[in-house]
C-alpha cells in the first residue's frame, strides 16, 4: 500500500510538473464550454433571403416588413428577375427567394386571391424545412391580419406546453452532450496515451519488475486522471449553470456520482485502448478518432437517435455517452431521481466492468 | 530538390511500414463515413404521442384518426390523469401528450373556443418546435374541415394567398447528401492534421530529430518532406470518399471537380499547416494530440457542418474567419450541391491561400527557434 501510494504521488507529480499540458487540460474545457454554449444552436436566426417583387405594394411590402421584424430573416437583396434566383443561391448566402406574382395585391383585391412561390435552398434540408415552416407560418399570420380579425367564430385553439424548457434553448440539449464529448475524449486520451507513453519510451519494462502489481501500476495511473477528470466535470457543470442558465432540478450528489461513474468508464476505456496499442500515435488515433465523430453523431448529443435507422439505434446502445447524455438531462433537466436512471447506471457500470477485465487480461498476456 | 526526393522516400516507406497506423489510415475513416452518414438525421419521425381522450365523441376521434394516419406519429392512449401521463415524458416512455378535453365536441358546435392541451418533451428544441409545427398544422387542417361541416356554408371571401414552395439541390430533402461532404471533409482533415502534427514530434520525443537536425538538410526541406507524404494521403482519402458517396450515396456532383479538388489542394495545406505549426510548438505527442484535439473539434462545431453557421453569434462568425472547416465545408457543399464554380468561392480560396502562407511562415519561424 505505501509502495503504491508513492507510485501515485509520483505519477500526480509527473503530470502537475508539466504545466503546458496542464493548462491545456483545464483551459480546453472551459473554452470549448463557453464557446459552444454561445455558438451551438440550431435555431433559425438571420436568414438570408431575396426578394423579386414586380409590383411593389403595401401588401407586399407589409409582408417583407414582418418577415424581417420576426428575428428570422434578413433580405438581402430584391432580384430584377426572377432569372437571377439560381445565381443568387450559387454565390452562397442567400437561402430563399421569395417570388410575388405580378399584380398580387389588385389581384387579392379583385379575386381575393394571391400566389407567392418559394424558392428554398434546400441543400440543408433541416435548414430548408424549417425556412418553410416560419416563411409559411409568417405568411399564414400575415394573411389573418389583413383579413381583419377571424371570419368564423369558435375553432380549435391548441395550447402548448414546452416540458422542461419552456424557453425551447438549445443550451439545455448541448451542455449536457458537450458535457459527456468532454469527459470521454479528455479522459480516454489521458490515460490511453499516458499507458502506451511508458511503452513506447521503454519505462513500461522498468516499472513491470517493480514489486508493484499489474492492477497497482493501473490504478496508479489513473488515479491522478480521476481527478483531473472531476475538476474538469464540476467546471463545466458550474459554467452551464452560472453562464448559460441550464437548471440542475434533481439532486446534486447524484449528478456528481453519475459523472464520477462516467470519468471511471472513459478512463477504462482508455486503459484498455492503451494496453492494446505499441505507440502513443496508435493510442491516440484509436481513442481520439474512433471515439469522437461517434461520439457527437451516435449518443443523440445533436441528432435525435429515434431518426436513425434500426442498425446505428442498436449501434448506439454500445456508445457509454448515450447513457450518461440520458442520466445527466433527467437529473439536471427533468429532476429525476435514482428511479428514472437506475437503468442507464447500471450499463455504465456493466461497461465500466467489460473495460477493466479485458484490460486486464490484455495486460497480463503482455507479461508474459 | 534530390534531397526533398530522398527525404520525401524515407516518410513514405515509414508510413507504409507501419502496419498498424496503415489500417486506422485507410479503412477507419471509410467504415465512419458510410455509417456515420446515417446518423445525421434532423427529420422527424416515430413520435410517440400518449392521447387522452375525455370527449370520446366522433370529433375527438376523428381528430385522432389524423395523427394515426400521419406516418409521423404512434399513437398510444391512456385513460390516466394528464399529470400522470406527463409522467411518461419523464420516463422517455412518450415524447408527447395530447389532451383533449370533455365538451371539445360540445364547444365546437357551439361555436365557442375549444381548447386541446399538448405537452412536449422540449429537451431537444429542434425536435420540440418541429413537433409542435407539426401537430398545429394538423390541427389547423382539421380545424378548417371541421367549421366548414358545422356552418354548413362556403366559407366567407377572404383574402387567400397561396404559398408554393419549392425545393431547389435537393428536392427529395436527402439528409446524406448533405451530410456526407461534411463528415467527409472532418475525416480527411483529422487524418492529415494529427498524421502532421504527431510525424515531427514524435522525432522530437524519441531524439531522432537531433540526428536530422545535424545533417545538412535545409528547414525547409524537412518541412516540405514532412508535409508531402501526408498531403498526398489525405487527397487520395478525399478523392476515394467522394467516390464511394457518389457509386453509394447518389451523392450528386453538380459542379466541376477539378474546382473541388483545386479547392480541396488549398485547404489541405492550411490543414496540414497547423498541424506542423502545433508540432513545432510543442514538446511531446501528449501536447500537441491535446492541442490539435482542442482546435479541431471546436473548428467542426464552429464549421456549420452540423448546425447551421448562419445562426451563429457575430463574434463566432468573426472567430470562424480562422476556421478552415468553415470555408472547405462551405465550398465543398456549393460547389457538389448547387453547381457553384469557382469564381463563386474565389474569396474563399483566397483566403485560404493567405492563411497556407501565414501559417507556413510561422512553422517555419518557429522550428528554426526550437532547434
Amino acid at each position: 500500500m505505501k509502495r503504491f501510494l508513492a507510485f501515485v504521488k509520483k505519477e500526480f507529480f509527473h503530470i502537475f510538473r508539466d504545466s503546458r499540458t496542464l493548462l491545456i487540460l483545464f483551459g480546453m474545457p472551459i473554452a470549448q464550454i463557453l464557446l459552444f454554449g454561445y455558438v451551438i444552436t440550431t435555431d433559425l436566426k438571420d436568414v438570408q433571403i431575396a426578394i423579386y417583387d414586380p409590383t411593389p405594394s403595401e401588401v407586399t411590402q407589409g409582408l417583407v416588413h414582418k418577415l424581417e421584424s420576426s428575428g428570422y430573416f434578413i433580405v438581402d437583396q430584391y432580384l430584377s428577375s426572377p432569372d437571377e434566383a439560381e445565381s443568387a443561391f450559387k454565390t452562397g448566402d442567400i437561402r430563399e427567394v421569395i417570388i410575388f406574382e405580378a399584380g398580387l395585391a389588385e389581384k387579392l383585391k379583385r379575386d381575393g386571391k394571391g400566389d407567392i412561390q418559394l424558392l428554398i435552398d434546400a441543400s440543408d434540408p433541416n435548414m430548408g424545412n424549417l425556412i418553410n415552416q416560419y416563411t409559411r407560418g409568417t405568411i399564414l399570420k400575415y394573411q389573418q391580419q389583413i383579413n381583419e380579425g377571424p371570419a368564423v367564430s369558435g375553432g380549435i385553439e391548441v395550447e402548448s406546453r414546452m416540458m422542461f424548457n419552456a424557453g425551447l434553448d438549445s443550451v439545455y440539449m448541448f451542455v449536457p452532450g458537450t458535457m459527456a464529448l468532454i469527459l470521454m475524449l479528455i479522459s480516454a486520451m489521458m490515460t490511453s496515451i499516458s499507458i502506451a507513453r511508458e511503452k513506447e519510451m521503454g519505462t513500461m519494462e522498468v516499472l513491470l519488475v517493480s514489486p508493484l502489481r499489474p492492477l497497482q501500476i493501473i490504478l496508479g495511473k489513473v488515479t491522478p486522471y480521476v481527478a483531473l477528470s472531476f475538476i474538469n466535470a464540476v467546471t463545466i457543470i458550474v459554467l452551464g449553470n452560472t453562464v448559460f442558465g441550464v437548471p440542475v432540478k434533481g439532486s446534486l450528489l447524484l449528478l456528481m456520482a453519475e459523472s464520477l461513474l462516467f470519468i471511471l468508464l472513459a478512463l477504462s476505456l482508455g486503459i484498455l485502448i492503451s494496453t492494446v496499442s505499441k505507440t502513443q500515435q496508435v493510442a491516440m488515433f484509436i481513442s481520439l478518432f474512433a471515439l469522437m465523430l461517434p461520439t457527437i453523431l451516435l449518443s443523440g448529443f445533436i441528432f435525435p437517435i429515434e431518426s436513425m435507422p434500426d442498425i446505428l439505434q442498436g449501434l448506439s446502445l454500445l456508445m457509454p455517452p448515450r447513457w450518461f447524455i440520458t442520466i445527466i438531462k433527467n437529473i439536471m433537466l427533468k429532476g429525476a431521481g435514482m428511479p428514472f436512471v437506475w437503468k442507464e447506471t447500471l450499463i455504465l457500470l456493466a461497461m465500466i466492468l467489460f473495460f477493466i477485465i479485458m484490460s486486464v487480461k490484455k495486460f497480463k498476456i503482455r507479461l508474459e | 530538390m534530390r534531397t526533398i526526393l530522398y527525404i520525401l522516400r524515407k516518410e513514405f516507406t515509414q508510413i507504409f511500414r507501419n502496419k498498424t497506423m496503415l489500417p486506422i489510415i485507410f479503412v477507419v475513416p471509410v467504415v465512419q463515413l458510410v455509417v456515420l452518414v446515417f446518423a445525421a438525421n434532423m427529420e422527424l419521425k416515430n413520435i410517440d404521442m400518449t392521447v387522452l381522450d375525455r370527449d370520446k365523441s366522433s370529433t375527438s376521434q376523428r381528430l385522432i384518426a389524423k395523427f394515426s394516419g400521419s406516418p409521423y406519429y404512434n399513437v398510444t392512449f391512456s385513460e390516466a390523469s394528464i399529470d400522470k401521463s406527463a409522467d411518461d415524458l419523464y420516463a422517455d416512455k412518450s415524447d408527447m401528450v395530447l389532451h383533449i378535453p370533455q365538451h371539445f365536441e360540445r364547444d365546437l358546435h357551439n361555436y365557442k373556443q375549444a381548447d386541446l392541451q399538448v405537452l412536449i418533451n422540449a429537451i431537444n428544441n429542434t425536435s420540440a418546435s418541429l413537433m409542435n409545427g407539426y401537430t398545429q398544422s394538423i390541427v389547423m387542417d382539421y380545424n378548417k374541415d371541421i367549421m366548414l361541416e358545422i356552418s354548413q356554408k362556403q366559407p366567407q371571401t377572404t383574402d387567400q394567398l397561396e404559398v408554393e414552395s419549392s425545393f431547389w439541390f435537393n428536392p427529395e430533402l436527402n439528409y446524406k447528401i448533405y451530410m456526407l461532404p461534411g463528415i467527409l471533409v472532418v475525416l480527411v482533415t483529422v487524418i492529415g492534421m494529427f498524421l502532421t502534427a504527431m510525424n515531427l514530434v514524435r522525432e522530437k520525443e524519441i531524439g531522432t530529430i537531433e540526428q536530422i537536425n545535424v545533417t545538412p538538410i535545409r528547414k525547409h526541406h524537412l518541412l516540405i518532406g514532412k508535409l508531402v507524404p501526408f498531403w498526398v494521403i489525405a487527397m487520395f482519402e478525399l478523392a476515394f470518399g467522394l467516390s464511394i458517396g457518389y457509386f453509394f450515396f447518389d451523392l450528386p456532383i453538380e459542379g466541376s471537380l477539378v474546382s473541388l479538388f483545386g479547392f480541396g489542394s488549398i485547404y489541405l495545406l492550411v490543414a496540414l499547416g497547423i498541424g506542423l505549426f502545433l508540432s513545432t510548438i510543442t514538446d511531446n505527442q501528449q501536447q500537441v494530440m491535446f492541442l490539435a484535439y482542442f482546435f479541431m473539434l471546436t473548428f467542426i462545431l464552429m464549421s456549420g457542418i452540423f448546425t447551421p453557421a448562419d445562426s451563429m453569434p457575430e463574434w463566432a462568425q468573426t472567430i470562424n474567419y480562422i476556421n478552415p472547416f468553415y470555408y472547405f465545408i462551405r465550398a465543398i457543399r456549393m460547389i457538389l450541391l448547387k453547381g457553384s464554380a469557382f469564381i463563386h468561392v474565389l474569396p474563399e480560396a483566397l483566403s485560404l491561400l493567405t492563411y497556407a502562407l501565414i501559417i507556413f511562415t510561422l512553422a517555419l519561424w518557429r522550428y528554426r527557434k526550437t532547434v
